[in-house]
């Protein structure tokens, strides 16, 4: 397989090579026109194929869509895009993500949406310097150990969303919970936020259960978990295995005697397939549906007007990195070099997001309400806020 | 681990194992039978989770989708085999590899195109939707025991078939020695055919009946293909029987690792294979 997609990217990267070597000979036969400064390359580094294509899709074109908002421009500056697609493998992360910064030479990176993919890509742009805006991927060293002047998120971390869950449930009474998730770091991150959140509030944690990830197999702990009867359990699952997941779960019974808890993810863009199994399930997450804010609702509106979908989490992400890099450009007058001004310019901002306006922290990830959602009908409801402003740790950064 | 408990956790080893035990059966005739490695095995099982998603869509009723989808795969099956399999009988293993690669990364772009990125849901079919209460915390599918009973007839049809009809015999005899079979009439060309159909379509029948617990999503086949390698490995390769008790084997091993030695759960079914593999390196029903 590695050998076909090879030859299939090799054959894009020579398109795009033939592309700016046509641009550079434009360039060059033009020296005495001067008035045009040349396009901000903006390189998305996202999943076009595979599990998490429809994410990717979902933040280029939330991220296009305001930049045509502003007529094709920010910061006075035409903007012009190059896509790789990541496939969501790490393995090939530095490769494409070197492409990206020396053969393509763009000003801002834009991506990833896998945290692996995530840990291989910053590793790279922060020697660079190169502009890197992660528009979903939640792993915590991007702004932890590996954070750096130049990465920015406009996401979360893993930490973050699970994290307020712990209070939420200790407040409501609940002294004894099981975990589970898969046993991969996004997983392990999130159940360590809700842990260290549960039990600072004098829960105590029965048991934690890991399943291998991407197994799908959960009968034998949902057995263990009917045999431990705890007050709650708490998951972190994404994607098909939070589909089977909750349906397992009810067909196990155990929704009426054990209430289930999640980070968002658990009922996010699975809720049309989860079906009556999901009715009721609360989860705490930076965004949700029926948001009550002007700006959520125009952005909704016109995203659905540009792309026939609906926004989701993914989108409004995709379109706040885009806001990011706006407050960047305009601030240096458009000048992408001015790389201090730009960085300045864009940590010290407020973004005005569809989920509520938030800043960035020093580590850069934003310190965002987290919102307790509940699932009626085919919407993620927003509840209330579940935690007002939450920074991220930041563990082992050096600038926060 | 409490007496209710362990019964429980019993039941759940036995339950996945003979869900392992149909997801592999298909391998074991093209594999174990033909000898023919077939790694697109995952993506037959694939299709079948998709074909019971649109079918039961198209149809409306989820058990007319059934034989709808294996009468589809039969066809696929012996188109397959017309274009490319037949093509590769006498070559080495790494023609087969390639190929059947090759078929992975088409049954997936084909799956985008056709049905997108999402994740889908086949509904449990009203008749089967009910759970039988076991302790006062825990009650247990219906689906997944009836799937069990329809593994168990599945596995006491194929042992008939291979053992006990006519058709078994010119298909074991075909494996053993295939001019030789041919050359008593018999036309192997078609046998062969019959047989990489009859596989697919078992693939694809495992993926249809799991589709309602299992839901359908991108890259579902890639997740039970090596488990279903592992199956066949241990059974012994061309043996129905080995692979049934391989599965149970593998079931129990998985639901108790899980709980027992929940560290190293993803590693407890590779313990298990091989240690099998170290004790009798053609497997436990292999011949020598």
């Amino acid at each position: 397989m590695d050998q076909t997609r090879q030859a299939h990217g090799r054959r894009r990267f020579l398109k795009t090579a033939a592309g700016a070597a046509a641009l550079t000979a434009g360039t060059l036969h033009a020296p005495y026109v001067m008035a045009q400064p040349s396009k901000v390359k903006v390189g998305f580094l996202l999943p076009y194929t595979g599990t998490y294509a429809r994410l990717g899709t979902a933040i280029t074109d939330a991220f296009k869509l305001h930049v045509n908002e502003h007529g094709g421009r920010l910061g006075g500056r035409e903007i012009e895009y190059v896509q790789v697609d990541s496939e969501a493998k790490p393995a090939k992360a530095t490769d494409n993500t070197n492409r990206l910064v020396n053969l393509d030479k763009v000003d801002v990176i834009v991506g990833p949406v896998h945290s692996g993919v995530a840990v291989a890509m910053v590793r790279v742009t922060r020697e660079s310097g190169t502009l890197t805006i992660d528009p979903n991927a939640g792993a915590g060293v991007v702004t932890g150990a590996l954070c750096a002047p130049n990465v920015f998120r406009t996401s979360f971390s893993n930490w973050q969303p699970a994290y307020p869950m712990g209070k939420v449930l200790a407040d409501r009474g609940m002294k004894k919970a099981v975990t589970m998730t898969w046993k991969y770091a996004a997983g392990q991150e999130a159940i360590g936020g809700f842990v260290e959140n549960f039990t600072a509030h004098g829960g105590s944690i029965v048991k934690e259960l890991w399943v291998p990830f991407p197994k799908v197999e959960f009968q034998s702990l949902l057995t263990e978990i009917a045999s431990l009867k705890p007050d709650a359990v708490f998951v972190f699952f994404a994607g098909g295995g939070a589909v089977k997941f909750v349906k397992d779960y009810a067909a196990a019974g155990l929704h009426n005697s054990v209430p289930l808890f999640g980070s968002g993810f658990l009922t996010d863009g699975t809720l049309k397939a989860q079906g009556d199994a999901a009715q009721g399930l609360e989860t705490t997450l930076h965004y949700g549906d029926g948001l009550d804010l002007p700006k959520n609702l125009a952005f909704r509106e016109s995203y659905a007007k540009a792309t026939g979908r609906e926004a989701d989490v993914y989108a409004v992400q995709g379109y706040d990195a885009a806001q990011l890099l706006r407050i960047g450009l305009e601030a240096a007058h458009g000048d992408v070099k001015a790389k201090k001004t730009m960085i300045g310019a864009m940590e010290s901002t407020e973004i005005d997001s569809p989920r509520g306006k938030f800043k960035l922290s020093k580590a850069h990830n934003p310190v965002q309400d987290i919102y307790l959602r509940k699932v009626i009908g085919m919407e993620n409801k927003v509840q209330g806020v579940a935690h007002k402003a939450l920074a991220d740790p930041a563990t082992g950064c050096k600038m926060a | 681990m409490d007496f209710a408990t362990f019964l429980i956790q019993l039941l759940n080893g036995v339950q996945y194992g003979l869900l392992l035990f149909l997801i592999a059966s298909g391998l074991t005739l093209i594999f174990g039978i033909m000898g023919v490695i077939n790694l697109a095995h995952g993506s037959f099982y694939m299709v079948g989770a998709y074909l019971a998603f649109s079918l039961t869509g198209l149809i409306g009723s989820f058990w007319l989708a059934l034989p709808a989808g294996v009468v589809l795969a039969v066809l696929l099956g012996i188109a397959l085999e017309w274009l490319l399999i037949r093509h590769l009988y006498r070559r080495d293993h790494l023609y087969q590899v390639l190929l059947t690669y090759g078929l992975i990364l088409m049954f997936e772009e084909l799956r985008s195109i056709l049905f997108g990125d999402d994740v889908h849901a086949v509904a449990v079919p009203a008749l089967l939707n009910f759970s039988i209460r076991l302790t006062d915390t825990l009650s247990y599918p219906v689906y997944r025991l009836a799937m069990s009973g329809v593994c168990l007839l599945l596995a006491a049809g194929m042992y008939w078939l291979i053992a006990r009809t006519r058709l078994g015999m010119m298909i074991r005899a075909g494996s053993v020695n295939r001019e030789m079979v041919q050359a008593l009439g018999i036309n192997v060309g078609l046998l062969y055919r019959l047989v990489f159909a009859l596989g697919v379509a078992l693939a694809a029948f495992a993926g249809m009946l799991a589709a309602p617990v299992a839901s359908v999503y991108p890259g579902m086949g890639n997740q039970v293909l090596i488990i279903s390698f592992v199956v066949i490995v241990i059974g012994g390769i061309g043996s129905v029987r080995g692979a049934l008790v391989a599965a149970l084997l593998i079931g129990l091993a998985d639901v108790f690792g899980q709980v027992v030695f929940p560290q190293i759960a993803g590693m407890t079914v590779y313990l298990v294979m091989a240690a099998v593999l170290l004790w009798r390196p053609r497997g436990l029903f292999g011949s020598a």
